[in-house]
């Protein structure tokens, strides 16, 4: 039981990392990026394939992979986050949908069907475990991830709170109007928060790779963890995001001591009593205090400003 | 000299005409009041004065520089800070934080987070506290301390009255006076005629979108901008009874 408890928090770990990203792009610029986990896989797949043609290891890899989501995150929210925001609240999601199905078949098209790991390239890192008191083994790469987890969350939060430009973000994300009185280029500071997501995003398709396979189309359940992991905690906070994986870790390996199918299962039913639970019990849309009340009466309100 | 100049300004929003055909000229040291009713478009004008609303037609500029399609981010390093109508705090962050986001633009000069909590007592002990939490007269005070951290050269206040009591008003009011004495130059709307016409060395008062009445304020009576403001100058708009 001890076990389970133990690696299902570790599982939360890896679940905290993919849905950091996501729940900072949902906070900081009110979007939801569908196209989340198959730019995770894209990342895994830049890894893979520095690691098997060049024979770089996965870690130095994330140093040319990780600038590079760096400035795929400026281009997506220049070109096509910026634009598509222009027609409407809705538009960008479905922009981000659309994007997901192009990379997903792009992705199929150049590295076919094959399931694919970062494990080989990393030694005995994917394999090697620790023994605690008691007989329990934790996993070095489950510890790492969970470190990661709470550095890179910790990381944006002290970024977000402490440097001016994290300031910058927060007021964007807030009120564009009034962050440009204050001297905020709020096209810049949207742009840098999507580079710093795609970094997230980077380092998720990382320890996607490393501990477990992948292939074109693992995009999808991958969204899917984040998205739950993000809502549990409560979206938009990022140390609650860090709860939110741990929850959903937990009650998937929960859900596989119960039943041999549970995995799954386990983790959607915490996620829609989650859901409800937060719906019956505030009454407000399901993305929690930050969805309506912060987004769409501050619209109401400045709609009724701007009538002269 | 002429700091501010507007030409023939023209601002929409959509179909609705807000603004028009505004021009006048703002000498630094002035203290501009902007009075007028609801719909006026007073504060249309100030938040294009301020590029948060960018004019159709006209030109302003600003020490001769042109800046009528520079945006707001950099109109505030240029010297122009809006106090926005309803205060507009970052209500999720701390008086502190507002301040410092007052300093993105960059412009150095007197002006320090140490200075505004000088300038404005009440706010000193409120320092750490979220914005949403403080009261419409901290609120205020922390809009106007962030418009100044910026070190603006022509400070624009819109409706800095709006929402607070009587006696809060009179606070915020007092904290303005050093500001006013000290020769920043200033626009503000304002809706209370008496307060505006007190500490302004000009009026102008609009209609509908446009100037009805552009004078000194020694040289105006509140007779003359009552008139002004409903409309009731011009010759043969007496309306027949019906």
């Amino acid at each position: 039981m001890i076990d389970t408890l133990i690696q299902g928090i570790l599982l939360g770990g890896y679940y905290a990392v993919i849905a950091c990203g996501l729940s900072f792009m949902f906070s900081v610029m009110r979007i939801i990026n569908l196209a989340h986990g198959s730019l995770a896989v894209a990342a895994a797949y830049g890894l893979w394939l520095l690691a098997s043609t060049f024979g770089i290891s996965p870690f130095a890899g994330l140093l040319i992979v990780l600038p590079v989501m760096a400035v795929a995150g400026w281009m997506l929210q220049r070109y096509l986050l910026e634009r598509s925001a222009r027609g409407g609240a809705l538009l960008p999601i479905l922009t981000t949908f659309g994007l997901a199905i192009v990379l997903d078949n792009l992705m199929f098209e150049q590295f076919g069907a094959d399931t694919r790991s970062l494990a080989p390239f990393i030694g005995s890192l994917s394999y090697d475990s620790w023994e605690l008191p008691g007989g329990i083994y934790v996993g070095k790469l489950a510890v790492m991830t969970m470190a990661s987890a709470i550095a890179l969350l910790g990381g944006l939060q002290f970024f977000l709170s402490r440097f001016a430009l994290g300031r910058a973000i927060r007021a964007t994300a807030e009120d564009p109007d009034t962050a440009g009185l204050v001297g905020i280029d709020a096209r810049k500071a949207n742009a840098l928060a999507a580079a710093i997501a795609m970094v997230t995003v980077g380092i998720a398709g990382a320890f996607l790779g490393m501990r477990a396979t992948f292939d074109p189309y693992s995009g999808g359940p991958q969204l899917l963890f984040a998205f739950e992991a993000a809502v549990i905690g409560g979206a938009g906070s990022l140390w609650g995001t860090l709860i939110g994986g741990i929850v959903l870790g937990l009650a998937q390996s929960l859900g596989a001591q119960v039943h041999p199918q549970g995995f799954l299962i386990g983790g959607h039913a915490v996620f829609l009593a989650m859901l409800f639970a937060r719906l019956f019990l505030t009454g407000v849309p399901f993305l929690g205090r930050t969805g309506f009340s912060r987004t769409g009466l501050p619209k109401i309100r400045a709609a009724l400003r701007s009538t002269p | 000299m002429t700091i501010l100049s507007v030409q023939n300004l023209n601002v929409h929003h959509g179909l609705l005409q807000a603004v028009r055909d505004v021009s006048f000229d703002l000498a630094k040291g002035d203290v501009l009041a902007l009075v007028g009713a609801n719909g006026a478009g007073k504060t249309t004008l100030l938040r294009s004065l301020a590029g948060a609303h960018l004019a159709a037609s006209g030109r302003i500029t600003l020490n001769g520089d042109d800046m009528t399609a520079v945006p707001s981010h950099q109109r505030i390093a240029r010297g122009i800070a809006l106090v926005p109508e309803g205060r507009r705090v970052f209500s999720q962050m701390t008086v502190e934080e507002n301040l410092l986001l007052g300093k993105s633009s960059g412009r150095t000069g007197e002006w320090t987070v140490n200075r505004v909590f000088d300038a404005f007592p009440n706010l000193l002990p409120r320092r750490h506290a979220k914005t949403g939490h403080l009261s419409g007269g901290e609120q205020q005070a922390t809009a106007i301390g962030r418009a100044l951290m910026s070190n603006p050269d022509i400070l624009l206040l819109d409706e800095v009255s709006l929402g607070l009591s009587p006696l809060v008003i009179d606070r915020v009011y007092a904290q303005l006076q050093t500001l006013l004495t000290s020769g920043t130059t200033m626009v503000l709307v304002e809706q209370d005629l008496g307060r505006a016409m007190a500490v302004a060395s000009r009026v102008i008062c609009m209609l509908e979108g446009r100037v009805v009445l552009d004078k000194p304020a020694k040289g105006v009576t509140r007779d003359q901008v009552t008139k002004a403001y409903f409309g009731l100058h011009r010759e043969g708009t007496g309306r027949a009874a019906s």
